[in-house]
């Protein structure tokens, strides 16, 4: 009896000290690269297209605004796998958008690295539009007005007085649809499959190692990455935004 | 020269304007809350769209409903001095004052030295490198002045530029205001519900109400125009005199400044012989007399004759005398009217207890 405690005793210390354990394997490495490279694209190809929606929304009336504001945060409410299925009816390789890229462009984004980042794109363009929206709303249209007595045309003004006072809500939306990209799941297995090195992020990665009998530690430390990143970006997103709006010079009401 | 002739019907408000006045000079909008003051400032200002008229500016159209013709803010030229301000909370009082300075229009006389004279005339030296938030209302206020001057306009838009401030900081602006008028030329447009403001700014008047121009003119006939007791309230009327100091203070620290054919005795400290001053004498502060008055405390007095009366209310009468020129506003009880049997052509004296005195230098002089 004592033997199988001390076994098991042994077999508990080693599985933490590999649990916690800094160095990475390749495995680990190969998830973390392409977790990063899809949320990067995916953050920045949906950039300027956020900031543009999120204008629309709030200072255009226009028809058709309420279906916009509704197909942007469709994949809030929809199931991913559902939103991963869509894609491929439309970019998949016999879907409208997708033969013609191949065709045209010689671009295949099903089972491609730009093909998850175009997945993760979708499912975070939501929380995106969300923030960006918010700190345009809270902008001065006041200012703007000031600034056209001034003598500033439309895109100067945009630049120079409207994009600087959003900046902290379009930063933080940015880490933000940064951070959830980096763990999208659904849509990105349907969309773009799950192959090492390609495709595989870290959920992915996550979600294959549990499948193997053999691999609960490593499933442990890409849970333990995956949290660590997910806190460390909002923190960052938090804290980036609070220092913006300090050098935007708002403390308090002016 | 502006011409004005706007419309604009938003819902129950209907605002129908039409004035004209000389350039350079002041040219107060004068009215209660709600009588479209800011409306006005913001249509001239191309902010609001009206439905129809002109404006017109030293001979050029900025909007034309006729023709269809309708300038961008942006490219209209003309500065706003907003009521809050308006500064931009991400750039210094340096960026912000230069945020115009910059875009200003590439036919602007090139005087690379007006940046820096800006700043020493509005006193915003040592302001420079704060924040907007980091400033007094009043400095806030003499920042958005020279930023909005700063973009060489030929109209200055100063929509109740004092309003959020306390009587202090009233006092630490006006000065500067005053300097703008006498020494930049630039003509303005003042917004505002103070008639003490307009007393010692404007050079012209249009009175507004219910979103009409009821009355345009300089002040001392806007003074005595009927429907501006229903601005400014029966205990402020009274007719606003531009005179000239004739005596300095003498050891009794009391001036002279003749007005009309007679002479006020005034403390006028700071003041020299020749200077252009403006006095309003309330109403309520002067007496009639018809015999020559003595043994009273009251040293003023003017001869005229009265050319015309009004019913004040239904115990007052508005009396209107004329002191060689100036006329004058005096209120008395319709008893005492009755019994002095008060007419036009009677010649009577004008006993002056008090009278508020400003400083005014015209600045088409």
């Amino acid at each position: 009896m004592a033997s199988v405690g001390t076994r098991q005793l042994r077999a508990v210390i080693r599985y933490i000290g590999r649990m916690v354990d800094l160095a990475i394997s390749e495995i680990e490495w190969q998830a973390l690269r392409v977790s990063f490279a899809v949320a990067l694209r995916s953050a920045l190809f949906s950039l300027p297209l956020a900031v543009a929606v999120a204008w629309a929304l709030t200072r255009r009336r226009f028809h058709g605004r309420f279906m916009l504001d509704a197909v942007v945060h469709l994949p809030l409410v929809l199931p991913p796998v559902l939103v991963g299925y869509g894609l491929l009816l439309l970019f998949g390789v016999r879907g409208p958008i997708g033969a013609w890229l191949e065709q045209t462009l010689g671009i295949r984004l099903v089972f491609t690295l730009p093909g998850a980042a175009l997945a993760t794109a979708v499912m975070t363009f939501p929380l995106m539009v969300r923030a960006i929206r918010i700190a345009l709303e809270q902008v001065d249209t006041g200012l703007e007005e000031a600034a056209r007595t001034l003598g500033a045309g439309p895109l100067d003004r945009f630049l120079s007085i409207t994009l600087p006072l959003m900046s902290p809500g379009i930063l933080a939306g940015t880490i933000t649809a940064f951070v959830a990209a980096l763990g999208e799941f659904g849509a990105v297995i349907t969309f773009a499959g799950n192959i090492a090195g390609e495709t595989q992020t870290l959920p992915l990665a996550l979600y294959s190692a549990l499948q193997r009998p053999d691999g609960d530690v490593l499933a442990g430390r890409l849970a333990l990455l995956s949290l660590a990143l997910g806190v460390a970006g909002l923190a960052l997103a938090e804290l980036l935004s609070r220092l913006l709006r300090r050098r935007l010079g708002r403390p308090g009401a002016v | 020269m502006l011409n004005v002739r706007l419309s604009r019907q938003r819902g129950d408000f209907c605002l129908d304007v039409s004035f004209s006045a000389q350039t350079p000079g002041v040219i107060a909008l004068f009215g209660r809350s709600g009588s479209g003051k800011t409306t006005l400032a913001h249509l001239l200002a191309g902010l609001l769209q009206p439905e129809a008229g002109i404006v017109e500016l030293d001979g050029e159209r900025l909007y034309d409903s006729e023709q269809a013709l309708n300038v961008p803010p942006e490219a209209r030229r003309i500065g706003y001095v907003f009521q809050d301000g308006r500064l931009f909370p991400h750039y210094t009082v340096h960026g912000n004052l230069l945020y115009g300075w910059k875009r200003r229009p590439q036919d602007a006389p090139a005087d690379a030295g007006l940046p820096s004279r800006l700043i020493l005339l509005l006193g915003l030296e040592k302001l420079l490198t704060r924040r907007p938030w980091q400033l007094s209302g009043g400095e806030r206020q003499r920042v958005a002045l020279g930023r909005a001057l700063l973009t060489h306009p030929r109209l200055l838009l100063l929509d109740e530029p004092l309003a959020a401030l306390d009587q202090r900081r009233r006092e630490e602006v006006l000065p500067y205001l005053e300097r703008v008028r006498d020494e930049l030329r630039v003509p303005m447009i003042y917004v505002s519900h103070q008639f003490d403001e307009v007393l010692r700014l404007a050079t012209h008047v249009v009175l507004m109400d219910h979103g009409r121009s009821v009355a345009s003119g300089d002040l001392p006939a806007i003074s005595l125009h009927p429907q501006l007791r229903d601005t400014v309230g029966a205990e402020a009327l009274g007719a606003v005199v531009e005179a000239t100091v004739t005596h300095a203070a003498d050891d009794t620290g009391l001036g002279q400044i003749s007005v009309g054919h007679g002479r006020l005795q005034l403390p006028t400290a700071a003041l020299q012989p020749g200077q252009p001053v403006r006095l309003q004498l309330l109403a309520r502060d002067l007496i009639l007399a018809l015999g020559t008055p003595r043994g009273l405390s009251v040293r003023n007095r003017l001869a005229g004759v009265i050319v015309a009366m009004q019913d004040d209310d239904a115990h007052s009468v508005l009396v209107s005398v004329d002191v060689g020129g100036p006329i004058l506003l005096a209120r008395v009880t319709a008893l005492s009217a009755a019994e002095l049997e008060l007419r036009i052509g009677l010649p009577l004296w004008v006993l002056v207890k008090s009278v508020t005195l400003r400083t005014f230098s015209r600045s088409d002089s």
